[in-house]
């Protein structure tokens, strides 16, 4: 059965799949859904701070901005930097892992000390230091996610490539005469590859939630940009009357992450139910 | 011996690790072009001041000169003039250190307090409602945006019921302590009205930190506690006839408890990362608040001193641990 005929016979990660697909068709379609797309960069505040009502959804900002426009437009930056951030990540992280892991010894060490560093401090914390250093820009929040993320793959990937060599199928690649790249790419690699896609999906909410917070914190692309961490920043300035206001944002973070972490978990039932429950930060185990 | 060899080994690499992070933090802040003489000096130095101040500071030297200064400095506990305040960084980030960790020991006991418990009560009673709404509020645990999660909790308690303070470790000033613990200091003072201020304080903030924390732990002691409950020496004692709750209590929660130790440690990053947004909204005076105020600031010299001074006690906590669970595991051994 295909992957998306085993995901969609799990409920679990089916109701995640369609959460996540949902918001990305709302933020690519932004300016078609948004009743007021021109609230992202005008402000008008004669309408400021309004509650909820039939004209603006989810009420107004302090601007006269329509909260429920700017949500989805936020939803953009917000999938784009978690998409292009776990990217990068991966892309950096899971080779790096294979060559050591497979080239185990002096290299492998090196490599994992060099994780080491980085994992050192939590990676909101480096991220911090590196986004406030670079200045308030999506470009420079990208960055910061990335690089303090990749260690956490090559770790991941260098101890399951490792444990992957001692398989025998693996030996018998080797004593066929099968060249470095060729064991690393056609059967390492898929055969750790579902362990990445799990942790990837996780990783992404994970992601969402470091990004909002350094957003939160002023560190994301600056105002009148509608990045979701900001707007809850700035939404705190107006309670407890405008509780809306920070309500709105928050309940679409709650959302989409939680949608990528039921994927995840439903991902770990569909690609294997045998798989053995690592612990990790970023993916707590569970059933 | 076992044990000899893992400290032995960790003792030769942590230091390294910590002098790769100093490097690392190091190039992070000159990766811009910026000149702290001119931040230090302020908008109307001269020339000559500016070129005084960066001979004083060494910021004329080579970089690999200014680096090797950097880290004989930090070793000494010097992380650096702070840019705003002109005052050491070390001394600001020792003042503010109790706080953080007060916040975090309590945010750790309510999360292994209560979570343990959950989590093997819901491994216990598998697929009742117990375990299925336990379940939903694990997931949104792990799902919510710490600082939205503060906000929510203070608009709901501080602002609209008023029940709890809205920000702040206490409401007049501190307890003269000796631990730096508030929650103890103000005991050991004998000032009950202070200790029931300070724990109004620190109701909120602990919640909030405490609550993904929680998700972790009862995740995790489920899994842990069904994976035992199957175990085959489980069989054996149900066979020899030993009643299901001995076997439970000595035996599961053995196991159970053995991945705490493992828990823990995961969680302490997460609690340590959580502690910066959560100060930031309560308003909480320690290392957290340290850190935000220092980005308003772009006090980069705090910034940076405040990322390796949590990698320290990052590091020093999961070395601890790794001890602590070769000493505890008897598998290991």
């Amino acid at each position: 059965m295909s992957l998306l005929g085993r995901i969609a016979r799990d409920r679990v990660a089916l109701a995640g799949l369609i959460v996540i697909a949902a918001i990305a068709l709302a933020a690519i379609f932004a300016g078609q859904l948004a009743t007021f797309p021109q609230d992202v960069d005008t402000y008008h505040t004669a309408q400021r701070l309004l509650p909820p009502s039939a004209v603006h959804w989810f009420g107004t900002n302090q601007m006269g901005g329509d909260i429920y426009s700017r949500l989805l437009f936020g939803a953009r930056i917000t999938l784009v930097t978690a998409v292009i951030a776990v990217a990068v990540s991966v892309l950096i992280g899971v080779p790096m892992g294979l060559v050591a892991g497979y080239w185990s010894g002096f290299l492998g060490d090196l490599l994992m000390r060099i994780s080491d560093i980085f994992l050192a401090v939590p990676q909101i914390v480096l991220a911090i230091a590196i986004a406030a250093t670079l200045g308030p820009q999506i470009q420079n929040v990208i960055l910061a996610l990335s690089l303090t993320y990749w260690p956490f793959w090559a770790r991941l990937v260098y101890a399951e490539t490792r444990n992957a060599k001692s398989e025998i199928y693996i030996e018998a690649a080797i004593a066929l005469g099968a060249s470095p790249w060729r064991v690393m790419v056609l059967h390492i690699l898929p055969a750790i590859a579902p362990s990445i896609i799990i942790r990837t999906s996780i990783g992404l909410g994970g992601t969402i939630l470091t990004a909002s917070a350094l957003g939160f914190l002023g560190l994301g692309p600056p105002p009148p940009s509608p990045e979701w961490g900001r707007m809850i920043a700035d939404a705190r300035a107006f309670l407890p009357g405008a509780w809306w206001y920070a309500a709105a944002p928050g309940i679409a973070i709650l959302i989409l992450v939680m949608a990528f972490n039921l994927l995840g978990d439903g991902l770990r039932d569909v690609l294997d139910p045998r798989l053995r429950r690592h612990g990790s930060p970023k993916g707590a185990s569970f059933d | 011996m076992r044990l000899l060899g893992l400290i032995a080994r960790r003792l030769i690499w942590v230091p390294l690790t910590l002098l790769g992070l100093v490097v690392l933090v190091f190039m992070v802040s000159h990766v811009v072009p910026s000149d702290p003489a001119r931040i230090l000096a302020g908008e109307n130095a001269t020339t000559a001041q500016l070129v005084a101040l960066r001979h004083e500071y060494g910021f004329d030297r080579p970089l690999p000169v200014q680096l090797l200064r950097y880290i004989v400095a930090v070793i000494h506990g010097n992380m650096g003039i702070s840019l705003y305040t002109e005052t050491p960084v070390a001394g600001e980030i020792w003042r503010r250190l109790p706080a953080t960790m007060e916040l975090a020991f309590y945010s750790m006991l309510v999360a292994v307090g209560l979570g343990v418990p959950l989590g093997v009560a819901a491994a216990l009673n598998r697929n009742s409602w117990f375990d299925h709404v336990l379940r939903v509020v694990t997931v949104s645990g792990l799902a919510i945006a710490a600082f939205w999660l503060a906000i929510l909790l203070q608009l709901l308690f501080s602002m609209w019921l008023g029940v709890t303070p809205v920000q702040g470790r206490i409401s007049d000033f501190g307890p003269s302590g000796v631990t730096g613990f508030y929650t103890i200091d103000a005991a050991l003072s004998g000032d009950w009205s202070m200790e029931i201020d300070v724990l109004r304080h620190l109701a909120l903030p602990v919640a909030t930190l405490s609550f993904p924390a929680m998700a972790t732990i009862v995740r995790f002691t489920r899994a842990g506690v069904i994976g035992t409950l199957g175990s085959f020496f489980v069989d054996y004692q149900r066979a020899m006839g030993i009643p299901r709750r001995v076997t439970v209590w000595r035996y599961v929660l053995r196991s159970a408890l053995t991945g705490t130790l493992t828990q823990i440690g995961l969680v302490f990053g997460n609690l340590l990362a959580g502690a910066v947004v959560v100060e930031a909204v309560f308003d909480w005076p320690g290392l957290g608040q340290f850190a935000v105020n220092s980005i308003l600031q772009s006090d980069y010299n705090a910034i940076l001193g405040f990322t390796i001074y949590v990698g320290v006690m990052f590091v020093a906590v999961n070395l601890l641990i790794d001890i602590g669970q070769v000493v505890l595991d008897p598998r290991g051994r």
